[in-house]
């Protein structure tokens, strides 16, 4: 098996160089999400204006493959309003459980398609999900504050 | 003499077997479970291939057959610990065992010497698997008694220095673990057994690391109750041992119900049969033991003192090699006095699911995360690591290759700056 497949390039970058990754000051909600099994943990700030995600920040503790994927979800869904959000969420959420079977889609997923390798190995496909199960949590209690 | 360790992994069928496109497997997660030998498959398929019934019921020749096996197995398991038969329980799990003492102990009535009222003291350690904490948070919680621990050193030991003053005239219940299962340390029983005594309490030994991989007898280590899993001791899953002095066994209240463990029942009341039985409700995991019997003979005709040695010298060779690399974090003690053969490890800049991945691609099986010991891991300041323990079937050329597959992570995630 080729572990680049797994580990690529934009993974390592992101591990290493993370994107918003410090906690802002103003936020509309704060989630924490923990993996049990392993420990990975992160914290993530979720602030909306006018209907668009106006911020997105983190901090976490974690393998290469939970850190990077938190990142590069950072970068994707800033700006974006909630419901392209969700559409880039599913698309992900498709992509990590298609088993290696799919490549993902370039033009919604961008970066985040590096994470295709992911889904052969069953056990890391939390790790790459724990960031934006951070999001999907922390969108949906915005989501029912403003109700 | 040392080990045949080429004749023992002839007896391993799963040890043949490659991974991840090709690889040979390397084993060296023993501290989660153990492999199996043909000897211990080919017990328990024998057991249904010839002598399935219900144990303990029954008068027809396969129930005869089946008790006879049960209760050899059970023979087999007191030899193995130094104990008599009848104070050994076969229980489904080490985890289970552990359960088994703390709800019975809650389930005693204030006439019972396990009686546990508010403010009396249960006593664990830093160091303990998460089967050996949580049962006892949950009884200090349903009792009101208080849960205190003897915290770690630095190099991963306990420390006794506040020992008097943990375990006071009110503790009634000291349960620890014999080997940690992240750091390899080797408790030292004798003090602590001692001063629990002293003040009336019981000692409980958590044995799941120690007794699959050294001589133990139960009379020589000072203590009341000791459990360990068959799964970690070439036999199967889905049976556990729990050994206790008898006059305790027959004291301490039982904690499952139902058939069999039964002396006389009405539509009201029920009394119990005599330890073990009383602890042992429902049809037993017979193949289970059977297997169990099977693989602790292995390890008996092995030899334990072989085996310890063996992993001993694969422990120093291990631990030596790391220390070569320039940055790795040993959690535990690196002198082979009083440790056995488990080493948690971190190293720098790379995450331990990451190394147990690129491990895992090169056919090397180890352990990573917080090995279910979450506290340790917060005393050692670390979020998980990673763990190689070895066993009898593991070799001096898996430790290298071992070795050489860490420096290879080293290369393979520095690669992009």
């Amino acid at each position: 098996m080729n572990l680049d497949n797994l580990y690529q390039e934009v993974i390592l970058d992101h591990y290493k160089h993370p994107e918003n990754k410090k906690l802002s000051v103003e936020k509309d909600i704060q989630v924490h999400h923990l993996n049990p099994s392993c420990g990975d943990e992160v914290t993530l700030n979720l602030t909306l204006e006018s209907g668009r995600i106006s911020n997105i920040s983190w901090e976490g503790n974690g393998c290469s493959i939970s850190m990077a994927s938190t990142s590069i979800m950072s970068t994707l869904l800033m700006g974006k309003s909630p419901d392209d959000a969700k559409k880039i969420l599913d698309s992900f959420m498709e992509l990590m459980q298609s088993k290696g079977s799919a490549k993902g889609d370039e033009l919604i997923l961008e970066d985040a398609v590096a994470f295709a390798g992911v889904s052969k190995y069953p056990a890391r496909i939390k790790c790459a999900l724990l960031g934006w199960m951070a999001y999907k949590d922390a969108s949906l209690q915005v989501e029912a504050k403003s109700k | 003499m040392s080990l045949d360790v080429g004749l023992i992994r002839k007896d391993f069928p799963i040890l043949g077997r490659t991974v991840r496109d090709g690889k040979r497997l390397i084993y060296l997660d023993n501290g989660a479970t153990s492999q199996k030998p043909q000897q211990v498959l080919d017990a328990e398929m024998n057991f249904y291939l010839m002598h399935n019934a219900a144990a303990h019921r029954g008068a027809h020749q396969l129930a005869e057959e089946a008790t006879e096996a049960f209760e050899n197995a059970r023979a087999t398991v007191a030899r193995f610990l130094g104990a008599a038969d009848e104070e050994i329980v076969i229980t489904k799990s080490a985890t289970e065992s552990l359960n088994l003492l703390a709800y019975s102990i809650g389930n005693a009535p204030s006439n019972n010497r396990f009686h546990i009222a508010p403010g009396d003291r249960i006593v664990v350690t830093e160091m303990e698997h998460h089967a050996n904490l949580i049962p006892w948070q949950e009884l200090a919680k349903r009792t009101g008694a208080e849960l205190v621990w003897l915290s770690i050193d630095s190099e991963g030991r306990l420390d006794l220095s506040k020992l008097d003053t943990v375990i006071n005239g009110k503790t009634r219940v000291v349960s620890l673990t014999h080997q940690s299962n992240v750091l390899g340390t080797i408790n030292p029983l004798d003090k602590i057994a001692a001063r629990a005594h002293q003040v009336g309490s019981v000692v409980i030994l958590d044995a799941c690391q120690s007794a699959p991989h050294m001589r133990i007898n139960v009379k020589e280590l000072g203590i009341d109750f000791l459990t360990f899993s068959g799964h970690k001791a070439l036999g199967p899953t889905g049976v556990g041992v729990l050994w206790g002095k008898s006059d305790l066994l027959e004291e301490l209240p039982p904690f499952l119900f139902g058939g069999s463990m039964i002396d006389t029942v009405t539509m009201l009341d029920s009394t119990w049969a005599p330890a073990p039985r009383k602890f042992e409700a429902g049809v037993p995991n017979m193949a289970q033991a059977v297997g169990l019997q099977a693989g602790l003979k292995y390890l008996e005709k092995v030899g334990m003192e072989k085996i310890h040695a063996h992993e001993l010298n694969l422990t120093q060779q291990f631990i030596q090699g790391l220390s070569k690399i320039e940055g790795i974090e040993i959690f535990g003690p690196t002198t082979m006095e009083s440790r056995g053969g488990v080493v948690s490890f971190a190293v720098p800049d790379i995450h331990p699911h990451d190394l147990g991945q690129f491990l895992d691609n090169q056919g090397i099986a180890v352990r990573t995360g917080h090995h279910c010991a979450w506290p340790l891991n917060k005393a050692l300041g670390v979020q998980s690591t990673t763990r190689a323990s070895f066993y009898l079937y593991n070799e001096a050329h898996e430790i290298d290759s071992l070795l050489d597959g860490i420096q290879q992570a080293q290369e393979y995630f520095g690669r992009s700056r």
